[in-house]
C-alpha cells in the first residue's frame, strides 16, 4: 500500500480545517487536508471555490495555493487508525497510509434527522441536505418545497431554494413567536451582526409563508408515473389545527450534531456529545487537535476562530489574544443557538409504531420500542448494521429512546473489500503500481 | 495547494441507459433530478429511495455508476459518457 506522509495531518477541509490548514503551515510544515468531498470549504462552503462569495474562504484559499507544501487530497475518508500518528485513507485511487506527527480533527457536523412518517420518501430531504444538493447542481426551478423544522438554518435554505428558481410553499419552524423573539433579543445585546444577518434574511423572504411553533407531522406520497411513490403533500400541525401543504420537496431538518466518528474511534474524549478541548483546542490525547463544529455547532465564525487557533498551537506558536477574543464572541453566539433551538423532546411523537427508523434496513419504531438498549435492538431487528453504519438510526435512537450512541467499528465508511484485504497497518509498502493494479481487481467488490 | 477542479461546460451521462444533458460540476445525483428520477437505490423491502442527507452520511443516494455499485450519488460528479443505473437493491 502507498504511504503518505506529512507533518500534520487536518482531517476536514470545511471552515475550520482550511483555517487550520493556513495557520499551521505559516512555518513551511507540511500539512495534509483530507476530506471525502471532492472541493474544498465543507458544507457551509459547498461547491468549490469558484462558487464562494465569502471573502474569507477566498482568502484562505488564496493563502493555501501559494503553499505548495499544503497538499489537498479529496474525495478521500478515513476508514481506520491504528493510533493518531498512522491512519488509514480510502482515496479515489485506493487505500493509502499516511502517517503524521501532529493530527487536527476538523470533522465537522451533520444534520439533527429525526424518524416521522413518510420521511423515507423520495423528494423528502434534510433541510442543510436539500441546501448542498442545490450546491451540487441540483434543479429546482419551479418546484414547491415546504423548507420545516428548526433553528437558523431554515431561513439560508428557503434563501438557496429561492435563489434556484424554486418556489417556498411555506417555512415551518417548530420554535414560537417567544423563543423566536428571545434568541433575536439576544442577538440584538450582544451579536447585532448576526442579527442584521438574520433580518436581512428574514426581510428578503418576507412574501413567504412563515408558519411558527408549527410542525410537519407527516409527509404524504403519491405514487408518481414512474411507478415509484414520491412526496406530495406535507400534513403541519399548529396547535390543534392542521392543514395540508402540497409540495414537490420537503427540506426538514432539527439542527446540527457534531461527527465524532474518528474521534470515539482515536480514544478522544468526548463530553456532552462534542470533543472537550483546552483552551488553545488540544484534545485529552496529545498531538491531537480538534476545532468546529466537533467541539461543538457554533457555525462558520467559530470554526474559523477554533481552526486558527488549533493551527497555531500545532505548530509551535503562541496564539494570539486577539484570535482568543474572537473566539470567545463566537463561543457566546453557539450558547445562545443551542439553547433557542435545543431540540424538542416532544418531537418523540412525531414517530409512530410504523415509522421506519432505520432506513438501511427498514425497520419500524414498533420492532424496537421494546429494547432497552442499543446492542440489543441492533442484534435482534439489525438497526445500525447497514451501510450508514447507526450514523442517522444511532442519532435517533439517542433521541427516540435514550440510548447510548453506538460504538464506532472500523472502517468508518464502507470500503471496497480488496482495501480491506491489503490494510494491516505497519505493512511493506508496496509500489503505486501494484496499488493502482489493486483498484482496478476491486471495484466489483464492497463490503457493507 | 492544488485543487482539482471538474471540467466546465455541458456534457452527457446515461441514467437507466436514458441520456441527459448535464452541466459540469453537478452532482450523479443532481442529474437524477434533472431527469426526473427521484430514485436511486431500492430498500430492503423494496421501497424507492432518493438522496436524503445530501452530504455523504445517510448512504440513501448509493447508485451504480459505471458497473461500479454503491456509489453515493450526491457526493459524485457527471464526468463525460458516465453510466448510472439506479434502482439497484441492498
Amino acid at each position: 500500500m502507498t504511504q503518505l506522509a506529512c507533518s500534520t495531518l487536518v482531517v476536514g477541509g470545511g471552515p475550520a480545517g482550511l483555517a487550520a490548514a493556513a495557520a499551521a503551515s505559516g512555518r513551511g510544515d507540511s500539512v495534509l487536508v483530507v476530506d471525502d468531498n471532492a472541493a474544498p470549504g465543507g458544507q457551509i462552503w459547498r461547491g468549490g471555490p469558484a462558487s464562494w462569495r465569502d471573502a474569507r474562504a477566498i482568502q484562505l484559499y488564496e493563502t493555501l495555493q501559494r503553499r505548495p507544501h499544503v497538499r489537498w487530497l479529496g474525495g478521500s475518508r478515513v476508514t481506520g487508525a491504528e493510533h493518531a500518528r498512522a491512519l488509514l485513507l480510502e482515496t479515489p485511487e485506493g487505500s493509502r497510509q499516511v502517517t503524521c506527527e501532529r493530527l487536527l480533527l476538523c470533522t465537522g457536523a451533520r444534520e439533527l434527522l429525526l424518524p416521522f412518517p413518510g420521511w423515507t420518501l423520495p423528494g423528502v430531504t434534510g433541510a442543510g441536505g436539500l441546501q448542498a444538493l442545490l450546491k451540487a447542481g441540483m434543479p429546482i426551478a419551479g418546484k414547491r418545497v415546504v423548507v420545516a423544522g428548526s433553528g437558523p438554518l431554515l431561513l439560508a435554505v428557503a434563501q438557496s431554494v429561492r435563489e434556484h428558481r424554486g418556489e417556498i410553499a411555506a417555512i415551518v419552524e417548530r420554535r414560537g413567536t417567544l423563543g423566536l423573539a428571545w434568541f433575536a433579543g439576544g442577538l440584538a445585546l450582544r451579536h447585532r451582526a448576526k442579527l442584521r444577518q438574520a433580518l436581512d434574511l428574514r426581510a428578503s423572504l418576507r412574501s413567504v409563508r412563515y408558519l411558527h411553533a408549527s410542525t410537519v407531522t407527516e409527509a404524504i406520497g403519491a405514487r408518481h408515473k414512474s411507478g415509484d411513490m414520491r412526496l406530495h403533500a406535507v400534513a403541519v400541525e399548529r396547535g390543534v389545527r392542521s392543514e395540508r401543504i402540497a409540495c414537490d420537496f420537503l427540506a426538514c431538518g432539527y439542527g446540527l450534531t457534531p461527527s465524532l466518528e474518528l474521534a470515539r474511534l482515536l480514544g478522544v474524549k468526548v463530553q456532552q456529545g462534542r470533543i472537550a478541548v483546552d483552551a488553545v483546542q488540544r484534545t485529552s490525547l496529545d498531538g491531537v487537535w480538534a476545532a468546529g463544529e466537533a467541539t461543538g455547532i457554533g457555525g462558520v465564525d467559530k470554526a474559523l476562530a477554533e481552526g486558527r487557533i488549533a493551527g497555531l498551537d500545532a505548530s509551535g506558536l503562541d496564539v494570539p489574544r486577539a484570535d482568543l477574543r474572537l473566539r470567545e464572541r463566537a463561543l457566546a453566539f453557539a450558547r445562545s443557538l443551542d439553547r433557542a433551538f435545543a431540540p424538542d423532546p416532544d418531537l418523540r411523537k412525531l414517530c409512530r409504531p410504523d415509522t421506519l427508523v432505520c432506513r438501511c434496513e427498514d425497520v419500524p419504531a414498533s420492532a424496537l420500542a421494546q429494547f432497552g438498549a442499543w446492542r440489543e435492538a441492533k442484534l435482534v431487528t439489525r438497526c445500525g448494521m447497514g451501510p450508514c453504519q447507526g450514523r442517522v438510526c444511532g442519532t435517533a435512537c439517542e433521541f427516540l429512546y435514550g440510548w447510548e450512541a453506538p460504538g464506532v467499528r472500523e472502517p468508518l465508511f464502507p470500503v471496497a473489500g480488496a482495501n480491506l484485504a491489503s490494510v494491516p497497518l505497519g505493512e511493506a509498502v508496496e509500489s503505486d503500481s501494484i496499488a493502482n493494479a489493486q483498484s482496478l481487481s476491486q471495484k466489483a467488490e464492497i463490503h457493507l | 495547494m492544488r485543487v482539482d477542479t471538474p471540467d466546465s461546460g455541458a456534457l452527457v451521462v446515461h441514467v437507466d441507459g436514458v441520456a441527459v444533458a448535464v452541466s459540469a460540476g453537478m452532482s450523479v445525483a443532481a442529474a437524477l433530478a434533472r431527469a426526473d428520477i427521484l430514485r436511486t437505490r431500492r430498500s430492503v423491502t423494496g421501497q424507492a429511495r432518493f438522496a436524503f442527507c445530501g452530504m455523504g452520511v445517510c448512504q440513501e443516494c448509493r447508485v451504480t455508476i459505471d458497473g461500479v455499485p454503491h456509489r453515493l450519488a450526491c457526493q459524485e460528479f457527471c464526468r463525460p459518457g458516465m453510466n448510472i443505473v439506479t434502482g439497484g437493491g441492498a
